[in-house]
């Protein structure tokens, strides 16, 4: 339910998300705790926000936990919809009044802390001593800008995998051990596109690999879509373009300069969206600006899901499939590639009682809060106990996660593009990426735009 | 000198009018001072600054303005916004119009006329996502019903040449029976007797629609006219709802882009910026509309 899909202002999927939030729980659920041991009378109170109701009860379980260790801290902790989420922050840097501390997200904090928005957590007792290294390999550096200044402390992670009904495998005689081991290229799309080819039936019960098959009218199509991706892709393309080697920018983080100019990313792009030409994945037309591959999957309209692991919990929703997941397809350089992805907790500048709040934080990242949360099933925690314990959470619920969590194992992730001016990135590159989806646009005039992209890094 | 003390006393007894006059409109003057003047003039004033909320606002001159006449964003926002507003008007007013003298030619039922008004009642939030799903191209009824009769499915929210003229129908869905009432009210203004006399004089009801109706109903539809295109201008919800903006460029109208500069890219002076063209584009037709309709005289008299 998280959106970790860093959708523009018209990437749907928030909007959907927003409207379930709302529904679960009346936009704004604040939970007002530790009544039950502030009978000595807590002196500090902090507030703590995040957006994500599916992780909520795992978080006031931590922060129960904090406050047992430190009865002098009160938290309350406030969890609102992805779209209120950023708004309200902004509102509350503007009044004063925001959060203590907060779930942060790597499009979001390089602009506040451009700004001073943000502690630099190196400042704070509590957290000054965390050692990077606890947590999964790379993470920690994320939020690490380039002059040394860390604004964020990991709390989990994400990957991207394959979710597909072993019921609609089973009907096209295919078993789970076929989707093991793809290769995929941009030229002929390897064993990954057979794959698809083969699972796609149109209105006769023609399948893709068949002579006679009806792009134009297909029942079933081997991909589902999750959209055009805007400037990343999260989902939908970024994995099979690193799989060529392709990078976003320069550096794998705060890079100066995109690489959208490159060959390689308008060869995938033009194979991936050349995929509803073929009859492979449905057209922007059926899908629109609110993709549900979720719901896809689910009816059966595509069998082969590709999207993020903090959506396992949506898919393990759906009823009347048996759910299986398995891995990206290996691409030119020999092995499958993922974006890699994850939150943190930062402290607003604002706070008045940084120290309390770096406490906080420092919990939050500890491997006794991340256990927790591990263990409520929803999310893979930063810290390698956490994410097991999350590994056999998932288990238990009936998914073999392990796809998700052999990429960084592998250490087969790339990150996410963390760089100044995502905003006006993401609304200049979305509708590009819809007209390349349409077919309107050929994936190389994105030569073109990349110094524009450019210039918006600032 | 003996007449000084009474002058005195009668200019006095002036002032306390005006004082007494001054304080009885303080309320509205500061009202209209506070909420429209003051916000009206710093909108203005941002719109030649960059600003971000969060850092002070620093004055850049006209960059704002330069970089919009050069945006290509902004005109098709111009332009998208303009055929909705074409479409959107030109189709409610001629219905509403209809409705209305129906209403007053055939039924005066209440029942009727507040059937008319239902669509109203309903949120534009609501209908917009009633109509989403009514439309939607795989599951919606609506083009479940379009296959049944044998046509294509139709992408209404999702092609480019299908949002506006769908955000445009819904919106005169929702909006039709509003107008066709206040459309209606004017109707009442025109005296039967000009009716009777017309059917004395052997006229058809197409005849004295021409003739009577329409012409005297000119102010009233003019008002109407104005009233409805600035509304319709201002198009945002219907379309943050359905389709924020797409497919492509398709229906991102002035509001929305508008409302993406500001909370989405937080780019408040260049946000200010484009609401102040729309200010000066909604004065210009609005002018425009009042003089060719000539609103403010009635030919009733």
């Amino acid at each position: 339910m998280t959106n970790r899909t860093l959708s523009t202002q018209r990437t749907p999927r928030r909007r959907r998300l927003a409207a379930a939030a709302v529904a679960a729980g009346a936009a704004a659920v604040t939970v007002a705790c530790g009544a039950g041991n502030a009978a000595g009378g807590a002196e500090t109170a902090l507030d703590y926000w995040l957006w994500d109701a599916n992780q909520l009860p795992a978080y006031q379980a931590c922060v129960e936990a904090f406050e047992e260790e430190n009865p002098d801290i009160d938290v309350r902790v406030s969890q609102y919809g992805w779209d209120d989420y950023w708004q309200k922050l902004t509102a509350g840097f503007v009044a004063g009044a925001g959060p203590d501390v907060f779930t942060d997200h790597l499009t979001r904090y390089p602009e506040y802390a451009g700004r001073d928005l943000l502690l630099d957590l190196n400042t704070l007792d509590a957290t000054a001593d965390v050692d990077p290294d606890t947590f999964q390999p790379g993470l920690a550096e994320l939020w690490v800008t380039p002059d040394g200044g860390r604004y964020g402390l990991p709390k989990d992670f994400d990957t991207i995998a394959l979710f597909y009904d072993v019921n609609a495998l089973t009907e096209a005689g295919m078993s789970p051990e076929d989707l093991q081991g793809l290769t995929w290229n941009p030229d002929d799309g390897g064993t990954f596109e057979d794959v698809i080819a083969h699972l796609s039936v149109d209105a006769n019960g023609v399948r893709g690999d068949e002579e006679g098959f009806d792009p134009d009218n297909v029942e079933t199509y081997g991909m589902a879509s999750n959209g055009s991706g805007g400037a990343e892709g999260q989902t939908q393309w970024s994995w099979l373009a690193a799989s060529t080697g392709w990078t976003f920018t320069d550096q794998p983080v705060w890079g100066t300069e995109y690489h959208f100019d490159d060959p390689r990313l308008h060869e995938t792009l033009a194979w991936y969206f050349g995929l509803v030409e073929k009859g492979f994945m449905p057209p922007y037309e059926e899908v629109g600006t609110s993709p549900n591959p979720t719901q896809a999957l689910g009816s059966g309209r595509a069998v082969l899901s590709s999207n993020g692991s903090w959506m396992i919990r949506s898919y393990t929703a759906l009823e009347g499939v048996e759910l299986g997941v398995a891995p990206l397809p290996a691409g030119p350089v020999g092995h499958p590639m993922s974006m890699y992805n994850g939150l943190a907790d930062s402290i607003s500048a604002q706070t008045e009682n940084p120290e309390e709040a770096a406490r906080l934080v420092a919990f939050l990242g500890s491997e006794a809060c991340q256990v927790i949360v591990g263990e409520a099933g929803v999310v893979f925690p930063a810290i390698p106990a956490g994410t097991e314990a999350a590994v056999e959470a998932f288990a238990d619920q009936g998914v073999d996660v392990q796809p998700f969590t052999d990429l960084v194992d592998n250490g087969y992730t790339f990150f996410f593009p963390v760089t100044d001016g995502y905003g006006s990135i993401s609304a200049l590159m979305t509708p590009i990426m819809d007209e390349i989806y349409i077919g309107s646009r050929d994936p190389e005039t994105l030569t073109q735009l990349n110094d524009q992209v450019n210039d918006l890094i600032g | 000198m003996t007449t000084a003390p009474a002058s005195t006393g009668a200019r006095r007894r002036r002032r306390d009018d005006t004082r007494l006059a001054l304080l009885f409109i303080a309320p509205a003057t500061i009202g209209l001072l506070v909420f429209y003047f003051w916000p009206l003039l710093r909108g203005v004033w941002l719109s030649f600054t960059s600003w971000d909320v969060l850092t002070p606002a620093t004055f850049i001159g006209v960059d704002n303005y330069t970089a919009m006449v050069a945006d290509p964003v902004f005109w098709n926002a111009v332009r998208v916004t303009a055929l909705y507003v074409v479409i959107n008007i030109g189709v409610q007013t001629v219905v509403a119009l209809l409705i209305a003298v129906l209403m007053q030619r055939l039924s005066q039922s209440i029942l009727l006329r507040s059937l008319v008004l239902t669509p109203y009642l309903v949120s534009n939030v609501v209908a917009a996502l009633v109509f989403l799903w009514i439309l939607d191209f795989q599951l919606g009824i609506g083009n479940n019903i379009l296959e049944g009769l044998g046509l294509d499915r139709v992408g209404f929210f999702t092609s480019e040449e299908w949002v506006i003229p769908t955000i445009a129908l819904v919106n005169v869905w929702r909006h039709m029976g509003y107008t066709a009432l206040l459309i209606f009210a004017g109707l009442l203004t025109i005296p039967p007797t000009m009716y009777e006399a017309a059917r004395v004089d052997g006229a058809s009801e197409v005849r004295s629609f021409f003739s009577i109706t329409l012409p005297l109903l000119r102010p009233i539809l003019g008002l109407v006219l104005i009233v409805s295109v600035i509304g319709s201008f201002q198009v945002f919800d219907t379309v943050a709802v359905t389709t924020s903006g797409g497919p492509v460029d398709a229906s991102r109208v002035l509001q929305l882009y508008i409302y993406e500069k500001a909370f989405a890219q937080f780019d408040f002076g260049y946000a200010s910026a484009l609401s102040v063209a729309l200010l000066l584009l909604l004065m210009i037709v609005t002018f425009l509309q009042y003089r060719v309709t000539r609103a403010g005289q009635s030919d009733l008299s």
